[in-house]
């Protein structure tokens, strides 16, 4: 059945969530469902194909997801036979982490500023401006320094993995390493993944004190609290989250577990993505914004789940 | 037309009927004879020009039809498909069987997308076909796990159409790859053995050891890709359109240096190519894919002699 309806005609039928729905049963291709089914097919037909499109999709998206989890495993499990590409942990060490510590820096000492700046004319109100310290270093080494460090990685390491491995792809590069006896997860996917895990942490230490310091910068010079207040609110703030094994302080904690999960998330989707990576160079622009979105999005949803977690586990 | 099977329908027949093809190319002493052809009718035809080719096998070993178990020892060899069946989404490859002896060099032709690469990857197990089975140097691969099949894959040398050489790694670090992987040679013996694959490839070692992929024009590229291909001296070496892009100069340098492979070095070689001419003068056989089967195998010169329609005019001008 042909529509005669125009596109905007279609896209502004009115009605509820539901009856679009019976609408789009009834006449898909009226509805806007492009191709139809099978033209000319009756009503039953056509929602049986219609259903069984969204069979096909659903099964996709659960073999990938299940792909992606073998991928984990196996780039995990690799970690611990041989042979081991030690080379490549280090090289890819060099690039996840050396690499990425300008922007660390400069994105974490920055929003320190900008996070010292706010809470100060808030604070102020109350004459409680000494407490900035606290309010930066409580939200920097909990939230902002893992989240922060990890969307920055995620924007310019896992972009940069999956394009290359993509680009690998599509110029049979892997497809070589498969021929010369290699298995190209363990020789590609490992190194990345076990250099994420190390190194967002290390980045994130680095992104905390950099904020910290941009917050001190901001106390002294725009607020006119000492510096050695503000460095001593800093440490009442870790110290009134409590400890762990006496010495371990929870927010250190907090803010070293999730980094850790955000470098599996970003080094994994980005692997992921680049490795089945089909249709030319422009399936590796696919790959690359697949990747950024995808480990973006991950990283902030996760970090609600993994917040929740830990103050159930460890309280407050 | 009947609804009786084309004669060599294979999928029609018996599975005990069903032979391997002949690799050695002598006059079957009884094979049945070839069907009359019709004009215009070119699946007969190439049915009938199989069937010829199966009854070769089957006068030569002096009976009438294998059974499974030895149809084993005929099919066995340094690299055979057997009645293949490939699909996807939908068949990629039906019923295909040939097999190379020690030191062929098999071109395997057709129009694109008739699967021709799907076949190294069958032979590489980067595959595993639906039905049938593949055997590289005596051993049966299909059923192999991932790790054994790196392993088979180590027995073979692949060059890629694009030489698909490791473009963060120098000409010297990509043919050393596979050595330091799999033996256990001291850096000296690679650089040396690098250096001898090189020159055997017609590249000045002093002058490309160091170079990047990048800095490499597509003749050198393929060259380097073939050092690398033999860097571990395989028996088998699978070529993927290895003249596709290339003037014709250097497409005779390449078509002359897989020759030179094979005179030297006695290694068998599988090509898969579109071009007939460099087919014509490095293969002992020519295997024609067309509609997902084995349209035609046998030597150059019976394809040359052939007149079957579809062969004529996938020959062209040439």
């Amino acid at each position: 059945m042909v529509s005669k309806l125009s596109t905007h005609e279609r896209a502004g039928k009115p009605g509820t969530p539901a009856s679009n729905l019976l609408h789009l049963l009834r006449d898909p291709v009226a509805n806007g469902c492009h191709p139809p089914p099978v033209r000319g097919a009756s009503f039953p037909q056509q929602t049986f194909l219609l259903l069984e499109r969204f069979n096909n999709a659903a099964k996709r998206k659960i073999h990938s997801l299940q792909e992606f989890f073998v991928l984990g495993g196996k780039s995990i499990g690799f970690a611990f036979s041989r042979p081991f590409y030690g080379g490549d942990l280090v090289q890819q060490m060099e690039a996840i982490g050396v690499q990425s510590m300008a922007i660390v820096l400069l994105t974490g000492f920055f929003t320190g500023m900008v996070l010292a700046l706010q809470s100060a004319i808030a604070l102020k109100t109350f004459g409680a401006t000494l407490y900035i310290g606290r309010l930066v270093a409580g939200s920097m080494i909990r939230e902002l320094g893992p989240v922060l460090a990890g969307l920055m990685v995620a924007g310019r390491v896992g972009s940069g993995i999956a394009a290359q491995l993509g680009s690998m792809r599509v110029t049979e590069q892997i497809d070589a390493l498969n021929t010369l006896g290699t298995d190209p997860i363990r020789k590609l996917a490992t190194p990345r993944v076990l250099a994420a895990l190390i190194m967002l942490p290390t980045l994130t230490v680095i992104n905390d004190f950099a904020g910290i310091l941009g917050g001190s910068v901001i106390a002294a010079a725009y607020v006119g609290i000492p510096t050695s207040v503000y460095w001593g609110t800093v440490w009442d703030q870790i110290a009134s989250g409590g400890f762990i094994f006496k010495y371990i302080p929870i927010d250190f904690v907090h803010g070293l577990v999730k980094p850790f999960v955000f470098g599996g998330i970003i080094a994994l989707t980005a692997t992921h993505f680049g490795l089945k990576t089909t249709g030319g160079t422009e399936g590796v622009g696919v790959a690359t914004t697949r990747t950024v979105v995808t480990a973006s999005i991950l990283i902030l949803v996760i970090d609600y789940f993994i917040t929740q977690l830990l103050i159930s586990i460890l309280g407050s | 037309m009947t609804d009786r099977p084309l004669p060599g329908d294979r999928s029609e027949r018996p599975l005990e009927d069903r032979r391997p093809l002949r690799t050695d190319g002598s006059p079957p002493p009884d094979a049945p004879g070839i069907p009359i052809r019709r004009p215009g009718d070119d699946l007969r035809v190439r049915a009938a020009i199989r069937r010829e080719l199966e009854g070769d096998v089957a006068a030569h070993h002096g009976d009438g039809g294998l059974d499974d178990a030895n149809r084993d020892t005929v099919q066995q060899g340094v690299m055979a498909l057997e009645n293949i069946y490939l699909a996807f989404d939908e068949p990629i490859l039906e019923d295909v069987s040939f097999s190379a002896d020690e030191g062929d060099t098999i071109a395997v032709a057709g129009e694109s997308g008739t699967g021709k690469s799907t076949i190294l990857k069958l032979l590489l197990r980067l595959l595993v076909p639906e039905r049938g089975r593949v055997f590289i140097d005596n051993e049966e691969i299909t059923e192999l796990s991932f790790n054994d099949a790196l392993k088979v894959r180590q027995k073979m040398g692949m060059v890629f159409q694009s030489a698909a050489l490791f473009d963060s790694m120098t000409v010297y670090e990509n043919i050393a790859y596979p050595l330091r992987e799999h033996t256990d040679l001291s850096e000296d013996q690679i650089v040396e053995r690098v250096r001898e694959k090189l020159s055997f490839v017609d590249l000045e070692p002093d002058r490309v050891i160091d170079q990047m992929p990048s800095e490499l024009s597509g003749g050198m590229r393929k060259r380097v890709g073939i050092a690398r291909g033999m860097a571990n001296n395989p028996k088998i070496m699978l070529y993927d359109e290895p003249t596709s892009g290339l003037d014709p100069l250097t497409t005779a340098t390449i078509t002359h240096l897989i020759m030179k492979l094979q005179r030297e070095l006695g290694v068998t070689s599988v090509v898969v190519t579109h071009d007939i001419r460099s087919a014509f003068r490095m293969a002992s056989k020519i295997a024609v894919l067309a509609e997902r089967k084995i349209a035609f195998f046998g030597t150059p010169e019976e394809m040359a002699g052939s007149d079957d329609k579809y062969l004529r005019d996938f020959l062209g001008g040439f």
